[in-house]
Order: structure tokens, then sequence, then C-alpha cells
């Protein structure tokens, strides 16, 4: 089994017209992940007892034309807290860790009867863009076994990507479902923040964290994030914006005649490859062809983001990271003395290096007699990207322009320099810090590794970001190309 | 050398509410540890907290109580800290915008009247409690998550005098409020203190020891009173005071040592990122305070002006709101206002101390009160019968009723008693050659004989007078 030529409307009509069981599809997805997986190592855990379980008692019930995405498997990244099943952020310090809740993301997937067949690899505890930065393992890119896959949405992105399953949940606080959707020739959205619930998420950076689907195709895509959006009581930052049926809006008349883009020429300066410059360009150019204006945009402080992001970001997680303490949950140091060994020694043990220089920096940035220099200081330019987006976005329905400056790099290649690393998010860090949407779709190819394009919209305007993404879908043809992992399939 | 001294106050208040500040689970003592927890006070991975909308009613209330101003645009900020009772190593406070800001109370001290005022007043949660064995430490959470309100003084308290009188004001005007029980001996209310010292004229403030272990209101005044003298001899020496933190014994009423400040903790404070901002309208604010309860302030002027009290009467008479209401539903009933005030600060206080219970978990009740004081004022009962009264109103009977039922009728009628003292001044012939020579005692031995002849239930003041003037006839 693996979900190349279908999509979960297909699924669907073939569960409700008993052309194969939800069991039958479960078991196939499950024997096809432990053929597959150890060519990219996407997943941490398989949840095969439970999920083969659920789908037979869904099967028991029958699916009717009302429940969309019964029946159908899926993956979920692996700081979603999943009750009775181990949930470790891919981090030594929660590697015992079964939760005793769900997150609301995962009781939404629940109440649409999806089946949760395991748990993906990722950057411990979200930090970082490769993937590499896992305690346990390295995910590889479904297109090519010796580069990353990006990250931290690493393992949902390669496990989509190389027809594991039809779709996956990861997390996004700078880039993290986009970068690796991009990498991985997929289609991932960082919606906008408040859309879905934070409840159960493992806090990074508390005010950019947002969960989102990632999928072979665009509708697909818009079908789970419906699933999973919409106000929570749990979350106080969920918003109670009304959700759209996203894939109910998405048809052949689908068209983006009339609508006006900003191509902001800081997605386009130095620093972005020319492969990925080429393939913008041609996008821009099939949306002038299906009727689209795109006006060459700024956004002047765009470049700022990284510094301002990181020190938000980290700063948030340093407190955030607090609650790993060796004393409730998770790891503890053995050979402790006293209280503060229990603290340092867990902690030092616990905590990779990446995640442990995020503490470091965010510890340093909100300190007595440095906060004004820094926390302060970065929220203020967070304030300023924001009314730079805001301003472009009064007179165009959307922004375009590239995810991440290049295509994925070499696993090894950058980890040893977290600058450069940190550099792959310049494009996709701003829309969590003005806490807009965002959608990565393929748009090309380079060296036969895949080239993402980023739509970025209005708050709560996923519907106009799915629409233009479905246009282009329905006009190119990057999307049906898949990859041969390692001449298999 | 003189000196002046300065005082600043933290008062921590626990709020009455049904749940905790930023988690469902309920608020209640005596339970099992752990027992009112959830994920939330595990400060488990991936849970958020919620804001608890009756703990902003409640700081909203007290800030109107205590004449604050309320910050409408107001946020929760975090206070970074490792500490096993402190579950996510953060505590969700308030130090950027802080609910209120500029209050104050008027405190009465030896007659000299002071406003002291508050800098601000913010909402938080409380930790859990770690207790200590030989080989393990204990975690507790049932209380982490608990609503507080802390308020915290401006540096106008000068003397320990003033500080009892302080905490007094504050804890009686937020008792009105019905926000918390503010009971030290229960740890609803709690108080940090700091002293310093510095000689008459010096602008700069003088160094200030903390002080710990303040368990009383009374402890907090003896606590500051040894340490003021202690900083003023040190100085006096001419030695310096030093920035400590220092335990207050209360065998000995003496500070001791417990460490000495250096710098100052960093806690890194931020804005919480998991809660929005808090709005406070206009019209949220101005419904609160229509609700509010009348203050003490203002009963003991109109128990002073309208009903004839004494400022001490008024004064006792407003300890607690339920006292107080107790009272007011009394006397509306037509009781003297007089004689209320005396048996709610007398038999009623003294019943509730014995007990050790509150006025509301009693069986006593302002239409028994009412009914009992009515009786006494009506010649019905005499004040001595009060007593047995009073224990059956205690018992929550009906006073006029329980009178009936045990003839205790107070006999005043001349025409009954007449006879009786007729027949006593008889068989006395004694007594009255005595009185004749001047002997008054003997009016006593005979007052005591008609009592007895009638059970007790004549009418002390008509026998008097019956009597006397059987006597001087």
């Amino acid at each position: 089994m693996n979900y190349f030529k279908t999509d979960l409307a297909s699924l669907h009509a073939d569960l409700v017209a008993k052309k194969i069981s939800s069991k039958e599809l479960t078991q196939a997805t499950l024997d096809n992940i432990k053929a597959t997986d150890p060519k990219v190592d996407a997943f941490l855990n398989l949840n095969e007892e439970a999920a083969l379980k659920q789908a037979a008692e869904i099967d028991a019930q029958g699916i009717s034309a009302d429940q969309p995405l019964a029946g159908i498997p899926v993956a979920l990244k692996d700081n979603i807290v999943t009750k009775g099943m181990k949930t470790t952020a891919a981090s030594k310090m929660l590697e015992n860790f079964t939760p005793v809740y769900d997150a609301t993301v995962t009781e939404k997937l629940a109440q649409a009867q999806m089946i949760t067949v395991g748990k993906t690899n990722m950057d411990e505890f979200a930090m970082g863009g490769s993937t590499e930065n896992s305690a346990f393992k390295t995910t590889k890119n479904a297109w090519d076994q010796t580069k990353v896959p990006g990250g931290s949405s690493g393992g949902s992105a390669t496990a989509v990507a190389s027809g594991q399953v039809p779709a996956a949940l990861g997390s996004d606080t700078g880039g993290s479902i986009r970068q690796p959707a991009s990498f991985n020739g997929i289609v991932g959205i960082k919606p906008t923040y408040g859309r879905v619930s934070r409840w159960g998420l493992i806090a990074f950076g508390s005010s950019l964290d947002q969960i989102g689907p990632l999928t072979h195709g665009v509708k697909d895509n818009a079908s789970v994030l419906s699933a999973i959006s919409g106000h929570d009581d749990h979350d106080l930052t969920s918003s109670t914006q009304a959700v759209p049926d996203f894939a109910a809006e998405l048809n052949e008349a689908t068209s983006v005649k009339g609508m006006r883009i900003g191509l902001p020429k800081e997605f386009l300066a130095e620093g972005v490859s020319d492969d990925v410059k080429a393939a913008i360009l041609a996008a821009a150019d099939t949306y002038r062809k299906l009727g689209a204006t795109v006006d060459e945009v700024s956004l002047p402080h765009n470049k700022y983001g990284v510094a301002a992001y990181y020190i938000i970001a980290s700063s948030e997680a340093s407190s955030n990271l607090q609650r790993f303490d060796g004393i409730r949950y998770g790891y503890r140091a053995q050979d402790v003395q006293n209280l503060e060994d229990v603290y340092v020694k867990s902690r030092s043990e616990g905590f990779g290096d990446e995640v442990k220089r995020r503490i470091m920096l965010g510890t340093f940035s909100l300190s007595a007699g440095f906060y004004d220099a820094y926390f302060l200081k970065a929220a203020k330019v967070r304030t300023v990207i924001m009314n730079d987006f805001k301003a472009v976005l009064k007179d165009h329905d959307f922004i375009m322009g590239p995810v991440a400056p290049t295509p994925a790099f070499g696993i090894g290649a950058e980890i040893k320099d977290p600058l450069t690393m940190y550099m792959n998010d310049v494009l996709t860090i701003p829309v969590n810090l003005a806490g807009l949407p965002g959608l990565s779709l393929p748009a090309g190819f380079s060296n036969n590794l895949p080239v993402g394009m980023q739509l970025i919209g209005r708050p709560f305007d996923e519907s106009t970001l799915y629409k233009a993404g479905y246009a282009f879908e329905q006009n190119t043809d990057f999307h049906l190309q898949v990859p041969t992992l390692g001449g298999q399939n | 050398m003189n000196f002046e001294t300065t005082i600043g106050l933290e008062v921590h208040v626990e709020l009455k509410t049904h749940s905790k500040i930023f988690s469902p689970s309920p608020v209640e003592f005596g339970v099992d540890p752990n027992a009112n927890t959830n994920v939330i006070d595990w400060g488990y991975p991936g849970v958020l907290p919620t804001t608890n909308k009756g703990v902003v009613a409640d700081g909203i209330i007290a800030a109107l109580a205590l004449h604050a101003e309320v910050e409408q645009h107001t946020h929760f900020d975090r206070k970074n800290y490792f500490y096993p009772d402190n579950p996510k190593a953060y505590q969700i406070t308030q130090a950027d915008k802080p609910i209120a800001h500029d209050g104050w109370v008027e405190v009465d001290v030896d007659g000299v009247k002071k406003k002291i005022g508050i800098s601000e007043m913010h909402i938080e949660e409380d930790a859990g409690k770690n207790t200590h064995e030989r080989d393990y430490s204990y975690v507790d959470l049932n209380r982490q998550g608990t609503p507080l309100i802390e308020i915290v003084s401006k540096p106008d308290i000068a003397s320990p005098a003033e500080a009892y009188a302080y905490l007094e004001a504050l804890r009686q005007r937020i008792q009105f409020t019905g926000i918390s029980d503010v009971k030290m001996e229960e740890g609803s209310m709690r108080v940090d203190v700091n002293i310093s010292v510095r000689p008459v004229g010096q602008e700069k403030f003088g160094t200030k020891t903390e002080l710990k272990n303040l368990n009383s209101f009374n402890y907090v005044q003896r606590g500051l009173e040894y340490e003021e003298k202690r900083q003023q001899q040190v100085l006096m020496s001419g030695g310096s005071v030093r920035q400590e933190t220092r335990r207050f014994d209360e065998k000995t009423g003496e500070t001791i040592l417990m460490r000495v400040k250096e710098g100052s903790d960093d806690y890194r404070y931020f804005p919480e990122p998991d809660l929005p901002a808090l709005n406070i309208s206009d019209d949220w604010i101005k419904e609160l305070g229509d609700a509010m309860p009348e203050m003490p302030t203002k009963r003991r002027e109109r128990y002073v002006n309208d009903l004839g009290l004494t400022d001490y009467d008024a004064m006792v008479i407003t300890q607690t709101k339920e006292m107080s209401d107790f009272f007011d539903a009394t006397v509306a009933l037509k009781a003297d206002p007089k004689m209320a005030a005396n048996y709610l600060q007398g038999d009623v206080n003294a019943y509730l101390n014995d007990n050790h219970v509150d006025l509301q978990a009693t069986k006593l009740t302002p239409v028994n009160l009412a009914g009992m004081i009515n009786l006494i004022s009506d010649g019905t009962i005499s004040s001595k019968m009060a007593k047995k009264v009073f224990k059956a109103i205690t018992a929550g009977e009906e006073p006029k009723a329980y009178v009936e039922a045990h003839g205790l009728v107070q006999l005043s009628d001349p025409a009954k008693l007449q006879p009786i003292i007729d027949d006593v001044l008889q068989a006395n012939p004694q007594s009255i050659e005595d009185f004749n020579n001047g002997k008054k005692r003997a009016v006593g031995f005979l007052v005591g004989q008609i009592m007895k002849q009638t059970h007790g239930q004549a009418n002390p003041q008509v026998v008097n007078k019956l009597l006397m003037a059987a006597l001087q006839h």
C-alpha cells in the first residue's frame, strides 16, 4: 500500500463502497511502513494494536458519506500528546513518557475516526530544521536518502512523501511544517495562530507554535485542517472564528482570476538559490496566465525576522522547558546527592545540544539587565514585521515566495553550523512572528530535489491560500511526481 | 540619636473560589495529598492554563474595597524559578501591569487617624507544598494554583503599631467583601514583612531586613518591635544593618538571622504567552462595585451616629461581616441596639470562642436573639433568666416558646407581688428593725427571701420599689 495514486476523497469513496475495509487499509499501511521505514526512519513508534482495533470497530459500525476521514490512517508528530501512546518529542528526556491525556487535535482526529498509526520523528522538542536533532534517529529525505527531510516535522513530511501515510500532523514554530513539506515535495500548512488548539502540543515557542497537516495534495490538506481547527476551551489563544469546510470550496471552478498577489523582492534576494528563484518566477508567470496580477512588493524588515525569532522563541522555550526537571515525570539522573543535582544532572543528561543552546540563549535574553536590549527589542521588531505584512496584504489577496532558500541539503552538511542552519528559516519565520497562515506546495525541482512555494495570507484566510494552491496544482504537474525510494515502488 | 522607622508589608490573601486560578481542580482543604490536582497542576507536557474569571472579579472587588485604581488593560507574567513545589518551574503572576494600583486604607492608632498607601495589588497562583522526611521529600500539589491576591504597601507605615492596624484594616475590609476568609491561623492570609530605620532627617531609607515566621498580627507587631530596637542599637553602636532575612522566635520574641541576602534573585519575568491580555470593562467594574457590601468603616459611622453605640462597641461588632450583618438584622427586628451589641460581644463571642465555631456555623439567628432581647426589654424575663434563654437559642430554640414552656415568665404584677412581700416582712421583723437602724444590708436579705419565694421569677426592679415603699411606710 502506498498513497501516491490516490487522495482522501477516493479513499473515502472506496471505504464507503466497501472496496476496501479500514482494517485492510490500516494493516497494509502498517506493513508498508515496516517495509519502507528502515530506508527513511520517519517513525519513532507505531500504534499497531490499537490502530487495528480501532479500524475493526469503524468497519463494524460502517462508514457513512458524511464522515470523509473515517477509517483513514494518519501519523502524528511526536510532540503531540497521545493518551496511552508514548510521546517523546524525540528527546531522551521523554524517552519513556506515556501521557495520560490526549491533545485536542488527537481527540478531533479520533472524532473524525481517523486512525493514528504512529508517531513521527522530529528535531528534539521541535528545535531544528533537519530532523538531525532527534535523540533517536535521523529521518531521511523521501527523494534522496543522503539528504535531510527538513525539520522539525521531518518525520511527518517523509512519511507522507514516501507514501507511508496519506496525511500527517506536524507543528510549525518558525517553518517546521512548511520547510520539510517543501524539501519533500508535498503540501503543508502553518495555519493562522489560534486556528488550531495547542492543548496537548508540547510547547516550544508558545506565541508562535501551530499544528497543521501535511498531505500530498491541497484538497487533502484542506480536509484535514477543517477537522482539527476551531476554538477550544482548553486553549485561550485559540480563536472563535468560524471554521469553513475548506475542501468544499475547492473544485473545477476554483480560480485566481482577478486576484492580486504580492511577490516581495526580499524573498528573492541574496542567499536564495537560482533554481529556487527560477521556480518562483515561473510560478508567478503561471498565476499571471491564470488571470492574477503579481506585483513586486516589499517587506523591508523581513531581514530582522531571524534575529527576533531566535530571541522570542528561545526565551519562551527556556521557560516552557523548565518543567522537565526530573521531579514528576521524564528522565531523572541516577547519581544525585541533592536537589540541585536532580535538576542539573537530569537536564544536562536529558537534553541534547541544540535544546541546551536555545535554553541558554533564551535564559540570557530574559535576564535582568538584558531583557530590554533583547526580549523587549525583539518583541518590538515583531510588531514592525507584522505591520509590513499588514501593509502588503491590505491590497493583495496573498503573498507568494519560496519556502526555503535552497532545496534539501545533505545530512551532516549544516548540523555543525547553527547559524547557517538558522538562516534556512529566513523566509518562514516572519510568518510565525506575524501569526499569519502560510501554505507550502510543490513548485519545481532542482537536481531532482523538490522546490516548494509559499503562499502567505491574511489572518484566518486559509481559504484563499487553498484556492490559490489548488488552482496552481490543477495547472501544473509538480505534485504528480513521486520519489522512487531507492528504486522501489 | 532619634530614628524613624519604615515598614513594608506584602500581604497574600487566598481567595475562596470553587476552582483554581488556571485549572478546573477544586480549591478545598483537608483532602488527601494531590487529590485536587490534574494535568495542569502537575505542569504536564502540553497543558495550558485558562483564566478563572471569578479570580479576576475578586481582584477587582479587592481593589475597590481598598480604594485602588483598577488597571483595565492588564496581563499575566511568568516568574521563573526551580523548586519541587513549583511544577512548571514558573509561577503565573503579574509583574508588569498588576490588576490595581494606588489604593489606601485608613488606620486609627491611639486616636490618631492616618491613611496608609497601597502601591499595587496583583493576582497570581500559589505553589504546592513540600514536606521533608529523613530520606525523601514529598510534594503535595493540592495548593498549587490556589488563587492569591498580593497586596503591597507603600512605605507609609512608620511603627509596629501602625503595621498591626494596617493589617487589621486590610483583614476587615477584605473579610467584608467575602472573597477570602483572611485567617492568618489557617493560612488564608500571609504576611511578608520588611523594616528599616534611619536617623531623622536622613533622606535615604536605611537598609531593610525581612522577617519570616510571623503567624499572627500580634507576632508581626512584636517581631517588628524587636527588630526596630535591634536596628537602632546596631546604628547607635556605630555598626551598619545588613540586608538579611531573620526569623521571629515566638518563645523569646527575638528575631534570629536566617541568611544574608546578596543581590537580588533574577526571576526572568516575561509576559505569559499562553493567556490573552485582560480587558476589564467599565461596566464590569461598576457591576461589581454596585454589588459590594457596606464596608466596616461606613458601618461603624452608622452604628455610632445613628444607633448610639460607643466607638469600641462599633469596632467589636465590625470584626467580621457576619457579626455586623447579624447585628443589623437583629436591630432591624426592633431589638435595642445597645443590648444587641452587648450580647454579641459578650455572650455570643464567648460562645463562639468556647466552641471554636464561626457565627454562621451556629444555630443562633437574629430572629431569636432579637426575640430574647425584646422579652428582656418588655420585662417578660429578667436578664438573669435570659442566661437560660440564651443557652436555649444557641440550640436553635425559639425564645418565647422556651420561656413559656419553662415557666420563666417574670413576676412583675404589683398586685401579685405585694402579698408575698408582706408575708416575708411579717416573717422577718428583725430585718425591719435592722433597716430602721440604718443597716441597708437588710434590704438585700429581704430581696433574697422574696426571690426565693417566687423561685427567682420576681422582677427585681418591681420588688425593690415595692419593698422600699413598704419599709419606709
